[in-house]
């Protein structure tokens, strides 16, 4: 994938921050120097999910309107060496900036860092159309389930109109016991659906509760299922060939003990 | 369940089929929709006009939703295609 790729979904809450942060973190993990731009001027997150909220000076209006300088904004993450945060503006709307001086802000961006993960709001209005327009690359995040996957669709044919044609697919939240079962659409079904390439699948994981209570992103959780999903995603935006988990959980042991006592 | 639901379709078939249906709807009135239909319209017509001549003009093609005798919604491709005058040249073609 290019460097400069917007995280969007149409729907709200199926995951488009966290995936941000995790992504943004796992290519500082394998030696990038990377910026996160929350665009979710409003309803900012991106800053807590990192828990960086308590570091916040400028936001991305205050450079937009030059009220500071971009490097006054940008927050040094002291964790990851190579990750840098430019948060939304927390008290403003999102018609405070332009999709022109989005385009402006993120070119200047990638005079000074490897890859620029853009942090998309929710819907299609302004903030999206903001959010697209330094963009040359998209990665759509849906969940497994009709109405995430419809936006998918939309938020798909609306990036294409604006000329973002490298669109790859997240599938989070994956649950493939359910799948299995037939009460879940299962990777084949949302790719046959949407007809995007896929980029990863994230299993549901209850460790995500965990990292966005401590504020440090799953991809740096060795223990985490979703982490190591994230680390795999990761490579793939790096153009390494890694096949996409099943993520089939095999029934350990105990599992099958508790399964036959009807539990 | 189990033994009686056997004949169920599984939810996430159903979803698949209800997502299938809708967006064709959504994709319809979009801007690239409206594009691919002109597309379409065009390479049809090329291959019509090559047989018969027909009314450009008057030329319509829609994708439609139709719930015909209450069987559940399908979509359509309606074309309302008027003719001219059939070409000799179809006649002496083979």
């Amino acid at each position: 994938m290019q460097n400069v790729i917007v995280i969007t979904s149409g729907k709200g809450g199926v995951g488009k921050t966290t995936t941000s942060a995790n992504i943004g973190v796992g290519l500082v993990r394998e030696g990038k120097k990377v910026a996160l731009v929350d665009t979710d001027i409003g309803l900012r997150n991106l800053d807590v999910v990192l828990g960086l909220e308590n570091r916040i000076v400028y936001d991305l209006v205050d450079v937009v309107e030059g009220t500071c300088r971009l490097k006054q904004a940008l927050i040094k993450d002291k964790r990851y060496d190579g990750l840098y945060l430019l948060p939304a503006a927390q008290t403003r709307d999102k018609m405070a900036v332009s999709p022109e001086q989005m385009k402006s802000l993120i070119e200047e961006l990638s005079k000074e860092f490897d890859y620029i993960i853009i942090d998309c709001p929710a819907g299609i209005e302004q903030g999206f159309q903001n959010a697209i327009a330094g963009a040359k690359s998209a990665i759509v995040v849906t969940v497994p389930e009709v109405s995430s996957v419809r936006d998918a669709d939309r938020i798909i044919g609306l990036l294409s109109a604006g000329e973002i044609d490298d669109v790859k697919l997240l599938v989070n939240r994956m649950r493939p016991d359910l799948a299995k079962k037939g009460d879940m659409l299962s990777i084949d079904d949302v790719i046959e659906i949407l007809g995007v390439d896929l980029i990863g699948v994230i299993p549901e994981d209850e460790m995500i509760f965990r990292a966005s209570n401590l504020g440090e992103p799953a991809v740096g959780d060795e223990k985490s299922k979703a982490g190591a999903a994230y680390r795999a995603t990761v490579k793939r935006i790096l153009g390494e060939d890694i096949p996409i988990g099943v993520y089939e959980e095999k029934d350990s042991f105990f599992k099958k003990i508790k399964k036959l006592f009807g539990n | 369940m189990g033994l009686f639901s056997r004949n169920k379709a599984k939810s996430s078939t159903v979803a698949k089929d209800r997502l299938k249906l809708v967006l064709i709807y959504d994709r319809a009135g979009t801007s690239s929709n409206n594009a691919m239909i002109e597309m379409m319209k065009r390479d049809i017509l090329k291959v019509i006009q090559e047989y018969i001549e027909i009314d450009e003009e008057e030329f319509e093609l829609d994708i439609k939703n139709s719930n015909i005798g209450g069987e559940g919604t399908t979509s359509e491709i309606v074309a309302n295609i008027p003719i001219r005058r059939v070409k000799k040249m179809a006649r002496n073609k083979y």
